[in-house]
């Protein structure tokens, strides 16, 4: 990989190269990053892909308009060719009074060890080792249960990411990650019945990962939903499993973005200070959990990464921000909470590692509350079936019917609805064993209780 | 811009050269897919043009094929050495003898979409002045609209592939696409319309007047489901608007259709090639080569021509939909399905535009049949999961049938089913045929897909609502 002065002085000289067209402000954000992806079918590799990926991200301000743009030429005139472009799309926008470069005076705390995210064993264990890890993963989904019929994919990713940023006001930084993820999609069959279900893991290094636990959770989760059938359609209490869970809360982080509430898009919008959730919830978003896979020293604007408690004994709290959020909201201060997808993408406000409160009820004891429920154990259609903006929502489930307390009859093909307050004022426990989820963003969560939700079904 | 043939972006002695080192340690097959892709977004959010974004990138992806494995290595950069550094990178986990590439055919490549006006050659001065009119024009639709947001985006694709077998093939795709969401509130109440308008063709998709309208039609869906009561919940018929009502048809045939789903036993149609799954009455088509669509390409990412494939005749599966490797497994003809999202992906069985042909009933003559329905007039988007067939869908317009009259409009209801059970529940299809674009995500890879179909009823199908009664 290309070593950090390099990639520095790449940022510095791509911000220059930007006031030099005639930018106010600059901010250059350049990317450096390699991994491989290993798909495995029946015991045989199916595809094993070698990634590289390097290129620069380009914002300038003029007088209160921001353009931004990237490219993947880092030669010094590629690097000229994307901050003329920055500089033109900048020239083409409204003014906007609170649009302006981020600076140090904005950072609120002082940013971590740059390496400290990142795990040397990614680079070091030979490509053989990892594939022979996902071969593992397959061959434990299979040996796991006589039902389980096939794998469809068994896929293994590792990638090891540097970033230097540097702008005109400032701010500089530098920092590397790594992460390693597989996952299985494991199909059971019995008696007519097809099911499939999904297992995975995620760590810094692929060392992190257990290949017997991926393929028995993947196994598992298919076999549970053997002979389902749909419930019928009624209010009752529900359960959902850690990563149903993770994946709501996903999406209310989302909306506690102040970009989308200063816009009036949030459920959240004017809420500060009052009672959103009921008081057994906590939701933080802590952008320097040594466990948490967004996390990094930095935010995408280069301001020192911190936590945020949102939701506190069910009290909105606070929301998260980036430096022209907080700015607009007048009396706030950046969260770091500025996030780059990519050097393809402009940073913008987005949660970093959420986490959902764990409290003390071990999974029997929240089945139990439900007396007879549902325990959610997937969702599907999020994206198309939560309204962002008034925060209803109605998707589709699958999972296990609770009957007097304990897991029955295997359910699917119902919907699960509520609105995003709603539900979270009718969280009645949490359970006391957490996880972190790569669904949704990155989340760590608990199984909750849910008092009450309409279940759409026969 | 007149019709040319397109320009490689690599010379083929290179290709040529590329392809020599990529089966240096042996293999089966080998591949270069050499890609240049620029493009210009923008979007007006609280009446302010903002978020002007230009960027490009350059890069290649090389494969070798051996036995049942694929290696794939991928460079930013068409230079020749970034080229024989990735050719090598994906030969390095093999250990045989060198194999021989075909010679290349001569540049060869599809005719292009005509494109009118290239949309790159249009100062941002003028869509910043399309994405105000459609702001204004949102905004006239009625004082409950509170906020409007557009987006424009152009972009430009220019791909080469060669491979060891002999193709050398070029394609260059331009495609321009409007989104505008609509805010509307009243008394407390909170609701959203989106529409959208995309093609493969120039500026001229925007012009006369079509984006304006776009952003009315978003509004007033917005200012319709103010007055929205809840969604019924349980089992009835259906009737399924036309456009993007056609993303059901994606979701629940289209997938399981995909060759990597049916020959890794993940699809419920697996063995059913020929078989009856649908009323007789029912056609459906995979189409990339229909002129200016969406979806359309003139070869797909692998270099093989698009063309329309029949999915459904008369009711039964008539087709899968094949990559190069698909293909060959089953010993037929690929289908020019084999897409992939950039130069870092590896080609995979994928829709184009995807439809069900049209009926000979009206919308009315499906409706006025119905007594107690749901009539869901467009998708948030869907989900399916091939292998057991079941699949969700979010409504974003949807209202109810009383005694075969459209009543009320109902807010965000689900529908969720199996696709096996509802695909043979389609019992009439409308003669009101439009296609929709939208983006399709399947193993990480997003690619432009059209869907359509005229309105379609499904006699009885699960609305997952939150009036439970």
């Amino acid at each position: 990989m290309t070593p950090a002065a390099d990639l520095e002085a790449l940022a510095e000289q791509a911000a220059e190269s930007a006031l030099a067209a005639g930018a106010g402000d600059a901010e250059a954000a350049v990317q450096d990053s390699t991994g491989r992806e290993i798909r495995v079918f029946d015991g045989q590799v199916e595809s094993l892909t070698e990634a590289g990926e390097r290129g620069l991200g380009v914002r300038a301000w003029i007088d209160g308009r921001v353009g931004f743009a990237y490219g993947t030429d880092l030669s010094g005139d590629g690097l000229a060719d994307v901050a003329a472009d920055a500089v033109e799309a900048a020239r083409v926008v409204d003014p906007d009074e609170h649009a302006a470069a981020p600076a140090p005076s904005d950072d609120a705390g002082r940013a971590g060890d740059p390496g400290v995210y990142h795990d040397a064993q990614v680079g070091a264990m030979p490509t053989p080792e990892k594939i022979g890890l996902a071969k593992a993963i397959e061959r434990h989904a299979r040996e796991a249960d006589h039902r389980v019929a096939g794998v469809e994919t068994t896929v293994y990713v590792d990638e090891e990411v540097r970033w230097a940023l540097c702008s005109s006001t400032g701010l500089r930084g530098f920092y590397e990650a790594s992460f390693a993820y597989a996952y299985a999609q494991v199909i059971a069959a019995d008696n007519g019945s097809k099911q499939t279900g999904l297992g995975f893991g995620l760590g810094r290094s692929p060392v992190a990962l257990d290949p017997e636990a991926i393929g028995r959770e993947g196994a598992e989760r298919a076999v549970q939903l053997l002979g389902a059938s749909k419930p019928a359609s009624r209010n009752c209490p529900v359960v959902l499993d850690p990563t149903v869970a993770a994946s709501f809360a996903g999406f209310v982080g989302g909306v506690l973005c102040a970009d989308e509430v200063q816009r009036g898009r949030s459920p959240f919008a004017d809420r500060l200070g009052e009672e959103v959730a009921s008081d057994v919830l906590v939701l933080t978003d802590d952008g320097t959990d040594p466990e948490g896979m967004a996390s990094a020293p930095i935010d995408g604007e280069g301001l020192a990464r911190g936590r945020t408690t949102l939701i506190g004994r069910g009290r909105l709290s606070a929301y998260l921000h980036d430096s022209y959020t907080a700015r607009r909201d007048g009396g706030a201060r950046s969260t770091a909470n500025a996030a780059r997808s990519g050097y393809r993408s402009a940073p913008s406000v987005s949660t970093s590692n959420l986490i959902l409160g764990p409290g003390g009820a071990s999974l029997e004891e929240l089945l139990a509350g439900a007396g007879d429920g549902v325990y959610v154990t997937d969702v599907a259609g999020l994206h198309s079936g939560v309204n962002p903006v008034s925060g209803q929502f109605s998707v589709g489930a699958s999972g296990v019917l609770v009957e007097g307390g304990e897991l029955g009859t295997a359910a699917t093909e119902f919907t699960i609805a509520s609105d995003l307050v709603s539900m979270l004022s009718a969280v009645s426990a949490a359970g006391a064993e957490a996880r972190w989820v790569p669904f949704g963003g990155s989340v760590k969560s608990p199984p909750l209780l849910i008092a009450e939700m309409a279940i759409g079904g026969s | 811009m007149p019709r040319r043939p397109p320009q490689p972006l690599i010379e083929p002695g290179l290709a040529a050269r590329v392809l020599d080192r990529a089966l240096a340690r042996g293999g089966d097959f080998a591949e270069v897919f050499c890609e240049d892709r620029s493009g210009f977004t923008m979007a007006i959010d609280e009446s302010r043009v903002e978020r002007a974004q230009r960027g490009g990138e350059r890069g290649a992806g090389v494969r070798v094929a051996s036995g049942e494995t694929t290696y794939f290595a991928h460079v930013d950069g068409l230079d020749e050495a970034d080229l024989e550094r990735t050719a090598d990178a994906a030969a390095s986990a093999l250990a045989g003898q060198r194999s021989a590439p075909r010679p290349l055919a001569a540049a060869g490549g599809p005719e292009l979409q005509e494109i009118l006006t290239d949309p790159a050659g249009v100062p941002a001065e003028r869509k910043a002045e399309l994405l105000r009119a459609c702001d204004e024009r949102a905004r006239a639709a009625g004082g409950s609209v509170t906020q409007v947001m557009a987006s424009y985006a152009e972009g430009r694709r220019r791909v080469t592939v060669a491979s060891s077998e002999g193709r050398f093939a070029s394609d260059d795709r331009t495609r321009v696409r409007l989104g505008v969401q609509v805010v509307a509130r009243r008394n407390g109440a909170v609701e959203t319309g989106f529409e959208t308008l995309g093609a493969h063709r120039g500026w001229e998709l925007v012009e006369g007047g079509v984006a304006e309208a776009t952003a009315e039609r978003a509004a007033q869906v917005a200012l319709t489901l103010l007055d929205a009561g809840d969604a019924p919940a349980g089992a009835m018929p259906v009737v399924v608007g036309g456009g993007f009502g056609g993303v059901l048809f994606h979701e629940m045939t289209g997938h399981g259709l995909e060759a990597d789903h049916v020959q890794k036993h993940a699809s419920v149609y697996e063995g059913k090639l020929g078989e009856q799954v649908a009323q007789p009455h029912l056609v459906a088509y995979d189409d990339g080569a229909l002129p200016n669509e969406w979806g359309t390409e003139g070869i797909d990412d692998e270099g093989t021509p698009t063309q329309r494939t029949a999915v459904i005749e008369e009711g039964r599966i008539a087709s899968y939909l094949h990559d190069l490797r698909s293909a060959a497994k089953d010993a037929v003809s690929p289908t020019g399905n084999g897409r992939r999202e950039s130069f870092r992906h590896l080609p995979i069985p994928r829709m184009t535009n995807t439809y069900i042909a049209p009926g000979t009933a009206t919308p009315q003559d499906l409706i006025a049949d119905v007594d107690q329905g749901f009539y869901a007039v467009s998708f948030a988007g869907g989900q399916v999961d091939p292998t057991t067939g079941d699949f969700v869908f979010g409504t974003s317009e949807g209202y109810l049938i009383e005694g075969g009259r459209v009543t009320r409009p109902c807010k965000g209801a689900t529908l969720i089913g199996n696709c096996l059970s509802a695909l043979a529940n389609i019992d009439a299809v409308a003669n009101d045929f439009e296609m929709k674009t939208g983006f399709c995500g399947k193993g990480g890879q997003r690619v432009p897909v059209g869907t359509g179909q005229g309105h379609v009823r499904i006699s009885e199908l699960t609305v997952g609502g939150t009036a439970v009664g």
